[in-house]
């Protein structure tokens, strides 16, 4: 007889009651280890029975919305606040479990402050600290956490240490307090590494059902969206980049039963192997307790030095302004700035930007007049790739020597919901990138459509995916293009470049955007050289497609 | 059936988001990406229906909350539902 051994915690939601998207996933992108990071935590509340009394603090950032996957009480604090929030739920109710949820741009930046007293209070709270190096939500801003020459959107040529200074490693600075009964880092991405993370959230979450005090669990988690990773190598990332600067471990564990350790309970002064007395087993070898090492920095001069050689007047150095050729720069700190020397990715593209434009005869000739000045809006699941394709529409529109803006949708119901982004192209200075009513309008999925087609002007032209929208749009003023897009891309490779599809059908309907400069624009913003070479082919596929089609009409 | 496998799996499929970690991380690889797509356009994990061990390692990889299930062949008079030793 086969009986059931693991499945869906008691402790998360049959349905997931969220206003927009899919009720029965979470929001978060594929391969995310916030999921995974949820199931863990909500099978310890099953398996310890302390789901009804427990209350969950969510944060502000990609995991905003745990309130809609957890079965139990959830209050959700203002960013970075969790800790001072669940300091007061437990002293209000202090037989209640709470546990407090935060991401690393939510506790180790503007939380700093709250994390660091709740902890040297030792208020009997558990803190899951889920540690991805950057902030997922609005979009990979640099975080505390990113890495040293880390490329985020706020340190487009690396993180450096005169600029930003060291990654935070959050675990250490606790592990400076007296007061942490226990504390340790885990990482998601293996299945060795998850189960340790599993222990490390059951006995967390014991250590307050006993009454010991503090606990927080660092967990290394990849993110694949915003380091614009497949699932697989956002692990293999993590693997080769976090974990030798976050070391695993434990960092601190005062909670061993005095008959077992009673070096334990001495510990604070410092010597003692508390964690593997207390039958810990380390991910690495890291000595308990305030007495860990802190792990080597990086071959860099320190950051005072650097700072000597860099006076705070030379302004524009640091923004990467003749960075490197200053006379008498030691190679150390030229090393360092290096980074900030890398040209921005403009130029480094094929193409070079074209020269601005005369007013008459603005867009080229081909440019049918309802095509020119467009206000699009781009719409789909999240995933499907729909920031990338408006992104990739305003550089081409930008190497075509148009004026452009690009608007990304942000917020957490992006990433399981709808995703959608605002692109104007245009003859004159653009007052505001949003765009409110669309001229044209690119739908990757249902929703969207049924979402945005209201909103699309007199005359719009809809461009729709074929493959998963059955029903075409209904309106009679409005001109729609199918375009099967997923099926397209899939007979090329991946249906994740039905993005690109979309785009070939725009250029092809509308000639606004020549073929170089969408391939000079892929080339600058797409990374993998396989990847290129599959969204040229889609581009390719989607201008075909959208061509046949308007052949047929014709004829 | 004379020889059961030790375990056997079952994804909803409409939860799956395709991910292929659990793909990846299933020990005698009994999981495989579908060709067809969901209603969300992933295309979602299968058990091939056989060879898998019940181990459990799918369902402590794959992010998404219940999308996997995982169940053990048991004899009828050993007792159900007991939690992995961590
Ligand atoms: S951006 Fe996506 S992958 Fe990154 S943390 Fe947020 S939900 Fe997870
Ligand atoms: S339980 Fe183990 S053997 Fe079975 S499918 Fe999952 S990972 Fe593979
Ligand atoms: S890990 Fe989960 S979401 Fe990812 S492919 Fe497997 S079953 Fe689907």
């Amino acid at each position: 007889m086969y009986t059931i051994v693991q499945q869906r915690p008691d402790s998360i939601y049959d349905l997931f009651e969220r206003k927009d998207g899919d009720q029965h996933v979470t929001h978060y992108c594929p391969g995310c280890g916030h999921g995974v990071i949820h199931k863990m935590i909500a099978e310890c509340l099953d398996d310890l029975g302390v789901q009804d009394r427990t209350i969950l603090v969510s944060p502000v950032g990609c995991s905003v919305f745990a309130y809609y996957y957890f079965d139990v009480g959830n209050v959700q604090a203002p960013h970075g606040r969790a800790p001072a929030v669940a300091t007061g739920i437990k002293r209000s109710r202090p037989g209640s479990i709470v546990l407090s949820y935060q991401g690393d741009g939510d506790l180790a930046a503007i939380g700093g402050n709250e994390i660091l007293h709740a902890a040297n209070r030792g208020e009997d709270i558990t803190v899951f600290f889920v540690n991805n190096a950057i902030y997922g939500m609005t979009g990979g801003q640099m975080a505390p956490t990113s890495l040293l020459g880390q490329k985020t959107t706020t340190s487009p040529f690396g993180r450096t240490l005169q600029n930003e200074g060291y990654p935070m490693r959050v675990c250490e600075l606790l592990a400076a307090l007296e007061a942490p009964v226990y504390l340790e880092r885990t990482a998601i991405f293996d299945s060795k590494n998850n189960m340790r993370t599993r222990k490390a959230i059951r006995k967390a979450i014991q250590n307050q059902i006993d009454g010991l005090g503090f606990s927080l669990v660092e967990i290394l988690s990849p993110c694949p969206t915003i380091w614009k990773m497949t699932p697989q190598d956002a692990r293999k990332w993590l693997n080769e980049n976090m974990i030798p600067y976050y070391k695993p471990g434990v960092y601190r564990d005062k909670t061993a039963p005095p008959t077992k350790s009673i070096v334990t309970l001495q510990a604070a002064s410092g010597s003692s192997s508390a964690a593997s007395e207390a039958g810990q087993t380390p991910a690495t070898k890291v000595p308990a307790d305030n007495a860990v090492e802190p792990s080597s920095p990086p071959p860099a001069p320190s950051r005072r030095t650097a700072r000597k050689e860099v006076p705070l007047v030379e302004v524009p150095s640091l923004l990467g302004i003749r960075a490197t050729e200053r006379p008498g720069e030691t190679s150390g700190s030229a090393a360092l700035l290096g980074n900030y020397n890398e040209r921005s990715r403009f130029f480094d593209s094929t193409v070079s930007p074209a020269p601005p434009r005369s007013e008459a005869g603005f867009f080229p000739s081909t440019v049918p007049e309802k095509y020119q000045n467009p206000q699009i809006k781009i719409a789909g699941f999240g995933g499907q790739g729909v920031l990338l394709l408006g992104e990739v529409l305003a550089e081409s529109g930008m190497l075509s020597g148009y004026r452009v803006s690009w608007l990304p949708s942000y917020g957490p119901e992006m990433r399981g919901g709808t995703a959608h982004c605002h692109v104007r192209l245009s003859q004159h200075e653009i007052g505001s990138p949003l765009v409110s009513r669309p001229t044209i309008l690119l739908s990757l999925n249902k929703p969207s459509l049924l979402k945005f087609l209201p909103e699309a002007t007199p005359g719009a032209l809809i461009i729709y995916n074929s493959s998963l929208i059955d029903e075409p749009p209904v309106r009679d003023d409005i001109e729609t293009v199918p375009l099967s897009a997923t099926e397209i891309a899939e007979k090329i490779g991946s249906p994740k470049v039905a993005n690109m599809v979309m785009i070939g059908g725009l250029m092809a309907r509308t000639h606004l955007l020549s073929k170089e400069t969408v391939f000079a624009a892929i080339d600058a913003l797409v990374k993998n050289q396989a990847l290129i070479e599959l969204n040229r082919r889609a581009i390719e596929a989607g201008m075909q497609a959208v061509l046949e089609l308007e052949a047929v009409l014709q004829s | 059936m004379p020889n059961p496998a030790r375990g056997k799996i079952e994804i909803a499929q409409d939860e799956c988001k395709g991910c292929a970690v659990c793909t990846d991380a299933c020990p005698p690889k009994v999981i495989q990406l579908s060709t067809t797509l969901n209603v969300q356009g992933y295309h979602p994990a299968q058990y091939l229906g056989d060879g898998c061990t019940g181990c459990g390692i799918c369902f402590y990889v794959c992010p998404e909350p219940g999308a996997i299930t995982v169940y053990k062949w048991q004899d009828e008079e050993v007792q159900p539902k007991q939690h992995r030793a961590a």
